[in-house]
């Protein structure tokens, strides 16, 4: 059976050539466009402004690439969580809804799991199944059904997203173009582990706001928790940042996990602000909640609060971030672990 | 003035003196040294000024004149194709070589999968190795790159588990069974461990198990 391409995730100059190389006219790309990020239709069939010859002719040779969520656990606090299957037979990735008084924010994947295995993370132990597609990543915000609501995207989910550069840059693109879902750059926020092509290609080609994966500022702490410092080092990340004109609106923010007795202390305190001199920021730091087999352990409450105000006294703006969905797993990774079928033990190569 | 990052990611021009299949799918390709290095760093390799080179470790000895990268052909990706048609004499774009996987002469393990042999090969060639032992894993009996290298320097302290062949002093099974079942694992020295993000993954999971601290694991994911 031939596998269709889909429509949704396509850029307007992508749906140009579609709509050339099927005969139809020109103004059909921005109309298939419209249905495709404006309007709340599940086939082609129902894109009534377009002949029933343009419809035949398209679903010929496209699924319009709508896929709904198989399942949704819903939190006390309000923060849902969405299952949706993928092109890939038997894996799923996650979505996380988190609405707040105001805000309503949505948590998206960029891969099926991830390849970058930081130490503390889910998904990294579930290794590396595949690149989403930036209909995949569209759909994700396209099929939810708080779709409305939504103030907020963040790329927090599975996955490393300037790991997969071509179908992030193209999903931004829709999010935030006239033809597409019109949102602004601001409300939207990629997050890096600091995979420095990415950055690069990120921070020229888009306006959406960036957040950096620190979780320590010792370069060789870093290296132990996150083997991606070997590579990419923190201060060369920074270095990028530094360079970069960020303008008056956009934000670059830093991510920073609490590890019990490992970079809690006043000489992480200290380094940080050595290290994040000069640079206009934020710190987020977010609680750990355990994982399976972990040798880390979460700060606790008030040296999580001492930590922050310590930052605070030095200048830098920092929050403590909410945990929210605890009782559905809202850890990244740990829902779509559950539902992983493990690959085949002889494929692996040691 | 150029910027750090402006020098790290400056390509030079390097030209190619070899390029030979050494195993199903599996490349040595040689090249004119353009900068020094350390045992255990890595070079970006590109074949157009226009696409982001593709991540190396470097194979050979500090002291070499060529530069060696191992590599696997993966028909689906963009520069490996591409590389396992180049010849002796091609262009070829080089970045400087950079990265922290580096050892020194105190007691560690070594472990590789496949390709993820590469920096302990410069480290072998560069002069390192009393106090280490190398265990290699792969699938078939040709996938124990530069054996003939290492089994006169690391004598028994080079294990290869092979999960599909036997073959003589070949362990039989996964690195990550032979990992389980070794006794007196040691935990004070450190380990190294190159290759698949899902090979790292679940050795470092395993030594965790086995009583190694954490912060004495270095990995390097071949992502
Ligand atoms: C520090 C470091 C050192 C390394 N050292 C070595 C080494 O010594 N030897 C070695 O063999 N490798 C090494 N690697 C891995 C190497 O860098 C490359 O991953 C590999 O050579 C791939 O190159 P490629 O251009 O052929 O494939 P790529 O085009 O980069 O593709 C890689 C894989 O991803 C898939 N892919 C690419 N883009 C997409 C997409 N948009 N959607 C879905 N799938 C996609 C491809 O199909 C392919 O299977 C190292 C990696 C790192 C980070
Ligand atoms: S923290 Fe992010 S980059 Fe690291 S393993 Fe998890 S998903 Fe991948």
């Amino acid at each position: 059976m031939m596998v269709k391409d889909t429509l949704l995730g396509k850029t307007l100059e992508e749906l140009i050539q579609i709509t050339a190389d099927l005969k139809l006219p020109k103004f059909a790309a921005k109309q298939i466009a419209d249905w495709l990020y404006k309007k709340d239709i599940t086939s082609i069939e129902e894109m009534s402004n377009l002949s029933a010859k343009a419809r035949a002719a398209l679903a010929e040779k496209y699924d319009m690439g709508i896929i709904l969520s198989t399942k949704v656990e819903s939190s006390v606090d309000g923060t849902k969580k969405y299952l949706y299957p993928t092109n890939l037979a038997h894996q799923f990735i996650e979505t996380a809804y988190i609405p707040d008084k105001k805000r309503s924010t949505l948590c998206v994947s960029s891969q099926v799991g991830c390849k970058m295995g930081c130490l503390f993370c889910m998904t990294g132990k579930q290794g590396f199944q595949g690149q989403l597609s930036s209909g995949e990543i569209i759909n994700q915000i396209r099929s939810l059904p708080e779709r409305e609501n939504l103030t907020n995207i963040v790329y927090m989910g599975m996955g490393e997203p300037l790991d997969n550069v071509p179908e992030l840059m193209k999903s931004l693109e829709i999010l935030t173009s006239d033809y597409g879902m019109a949102m602004s750059p601001r409300r939207i926020t990629v997050s890096t582990i600091g995979i420095i092509p990415g950055m690069i290609e990120f921070l020229n080609h888009s306006e959406c706001h960036l957040a950096v994966s620190l979780h320590t500022p010792f370069e060789d702490e870093r290296k132990r928790l996150m083997p991606v410092q070997n590579v990419y080092p923190i201060k060369d990340v920074l270095q990028i940042i530094r360079d970069f004109d960020f303008g008056l609106q956009r934000r670059i923010s830093f991510e920073y996990i609490m590890f019990k007795g490992i970079n809690d202390t006043p000489a992480h305190v200290k380094e940080l602000c050595r290290i994040l001199d000069g640079i206009k920021c934020r710190i987020n730091l977010i609680r750990f909640h355990p994982i399976p087999d972990t040798p880390l352990e979460g700060s606790d409450e008030a040296t999580m609060e001492d930590f922050k105000e310590q930052l605070v006294k030095k200048g830098i703006t920092t929050t403590v971030r909410r945990s929210r969905g605890l009782d559905i797993f809202a850890a990244c990774g740990l829902l779509s672990t559950k539902e992983l079928v493990k690959r085949q033990e002889e494929e692996k190569d040691f | 003035m150029e910027s750090q990052t402006e020098q790290k990611n400056k390509l030079s021009t390097t030209i190619v003196l070899e390029n030979k299949a050494i195993a199903p799918g599996v490349f040595v390709l040689k090249y004119k040294k353009v900068k020094s290095f350390t045992a255990g760093q890595y070079i970006g390799l590109t074949t157009d000024l226009g696409v982001t080179p593709r991540l190396y470790t470097i194979a050979s000895g500090e002291n070499d004149t060529e530069v060696q990268v191992l590599y696997n052909l993966k028909d689906d990706g963009w520069l490996t194709p591409r590389l396992s048609e180049i010849k002796p004499g091609s262009e070829l774009y080089v970045t400087n070589p950079d990265g922290d996987f580096i050892d020194d002469e105190s007691p560690a393990w070594w472990i590789a999968s496949g390709t993820g042999i590469a920096p302990y090969s410069a480290m072998i060639r560069s002069g390192l190795h009393k106090n280490k032992t190398l265990i290699h894993g792969g699938r078939y009996n040709h996938s124990f790159y530069f054996e003939n290298e290492f089994i006169p320097i690391l004598k028994d302290n080079y294990i290869r588990c092979c999960s599909q062949d036997k073959g003589e002093g070949l362990y039989h099974g996964r690195l990550t069974r032979y990992l389980q079942d070794v006794e007196n694992l040691p935990t004070d020295c450190r380990y190294f461990i190159c290759g698949s993000p899902e090979m790292v993954v679940e050795v470092r999971d395993l030594l965790i198990k086995r009583g190694v601290k954490y912060d004495k694991i270095v990995a390097e994911i071949y992502f």
